[in-house]
């Protein structure tokens, strides 16, 4: 007993260290799983309140470029509606919608980004929006270009994303113009260009093809666009293909979480 | 004597929001970033009881992790640094117990206090980065990094140093 007294005498600075640093490298492994709740994230009060208020002054440094997509995106937005509009007039009252059965499938919620990093392997988000705004863990974030990541922690009023220029990030993916589809990823090297994988052979791939969301998953709906086909290696193990993404993922601001309401019907079937 | 926990609280809470209000959102070149916060581990008083130092170190690296969203490895890195800091103290400027209570950074000659921050500023980049980047694959990121990325830090501390500590 007096031995193990002065051996704790002895390496009581040791034996504190180790403490702590087996504490700091279990957070470290904690915050690479999905599904583990994270206790360091900038998804608290605390974090989210500084965040927010330095957002508040540096937002107006870039508004004249945040107006510009958000005049393009209701062009296009408008343009859509004119085009369906049009489809209703011509089509007549042939199209029945099930008005029992019609359940709106996907909400969207409005955000911002308050903190936004590129450079690092596995890179984080935080947004203004938490669970008193209706947002969980695993939605889907999206703006007007394409897309942004999944939720992964939520606290009252923020909530932290993990962006596709993330190394743990696997998402669903296609073609546009087929339906083959493989698996997003990225390999850390280039912000602007992700990797998909498992595209199976015989799909042909054409540079500049278009590459959206596949909508096999219950996070993404189908058709949010990620990307073109930067350039195909020519038939490696795992079928790589180089993809630019139509976001710069260095300037994201405004953005949509999306919420899909048969997500648990989709999960207890599965 | 009553001031110095007072301006100790006001350098942790001044060098963590430099880090991660500024320093954080500088990326030079893409990936080139000061972690100007282990100034902090360098000031601390030298004391013989340690256990401040070490859990000061431990809380500043948790907080910046907190904002950078990155588990526990700038606590890692910077409790590592806190701990292994007496024995490149010993070492360097070749003090003793005795001499704590009268050691002043600033007093020893440049060339002792470069090889002490130096040492230090390389250990904390380098397990920084290998735990940020998780896996042995991409070696040659690491080394680039830490080596850009000390040098950012040292540049930055040896200048605000020279511009702050001129009154006295």
């Amino acid at each position: 007993m007096q031995q193990l007294i002065y051996f704790i005498q002895k390496y009581k600075y040791f034996l504190y260290v180790l403490l702590l640093l087996l504490i700091s490298f279990s957070l470290t492994i904690n915050n690479h799983s999905f599904h583990k709740s994270k206790f360091i994230s900038s998804a608290n009060g605390f974090v989210g309140n500084i965040y927010n208020k330095q957002n508040n002054i540096s937002s107006y440094l870039d508004l004249n470029v945040k107006n510009q997509e958000l005049i393009e995106e209701n062009l296009r937005l408008r343009n859509e509606l004119s085009k369906l509009s049009f489809n209703l007039d011509s089509i007549s009252l042939s199209t029945s919608v099930d008005s029992i059965e019609y359940k709106q499938k996907f909400n969207y919620i409005n955000g911002k980004v308050l903190k936004n990093e590129y450079t690092k392997p596995y890179n984080f988000l935080t947004i203004n929006r938490g669970n008193k705004h209706g947002v969980a863990t695993e939605m889907a974030v999206i703006n007007s270009k394409g897309i942004i990541g999944i939720t992964d922690a939520t606290s009252n009023s923020y909530a932290r994303v993990r962006s596709i220029l993330n190394r743990n990030s696997k998402i669903n993916a296609r073609f546009k113009n087929s339906f083959y589809f493989g698996t997003l990823s990225w390999d850390a090297k280039d912000y602007n260009i992700v990797q998909l994988n498992d595209i199976p052979r015989q799909a042909s791939v054409n540079i500049g093809d278009t590459i959206i969301t596949g909508g096999k998953s219950a996070i993404f709906p189908e058709g949010i666009p990620i990307g073109v086909v930067l350039n195909s290696s020519d038939k490696t193990v795992d079928n790589t293909i180089n993809i630019k993404l139509f976001n710069d993922m260095s300037n994201v601001g405004a953005i949509y979480i999306i919420k899909n309401f048969h997500k648990q019907e989709i999960k207890n079937l599965e | 004597m009553n001031r110095k926990p007072f301006y100790l609280l006001s350098l942790f809470i001044g060098l963590l929001l430099l880090q991660v209000l500024v320093f954080n959102n500088i990326q030079f070149l893409g990936y080139i970033n000061p972690y100007i916060y282990i100034v902090f581990i360098f000031v601390f008083p030298y004391k013989t009881n340690r256990f401040p130092l070490l859990t000061t170190a431990f809380l500043l690296g948790l907080f910046i992790d907190l904002f950078s969203d990155s588990g526990g490895i700038h606590a890692f890195s910077t409790t590592l640094i806190a701990y292994l800091r007496i024995y490149f103290f010993r070492g360097i400027f070749q003090k003793t117990e005795v001499d704590y209570e009268f050691f002043k950074l600033n007093r020893e000659t440049f060339g002792k206090i470069f090889n002490f921050t130096v040492i230090l500023t390389l250990i904390h980049h380098f397990i920084l980065f290998s735990l940020i980047n998780f896996s042995l694959a991409n070696f040659f990121y690491i080394i680039t990094n830490t080596i850009s990325s000390s040098i950012f830090t040292l540049v930055l501390y040896f200048l605000g140093n020279f511009i702050f500590s001129r009154k006295q």
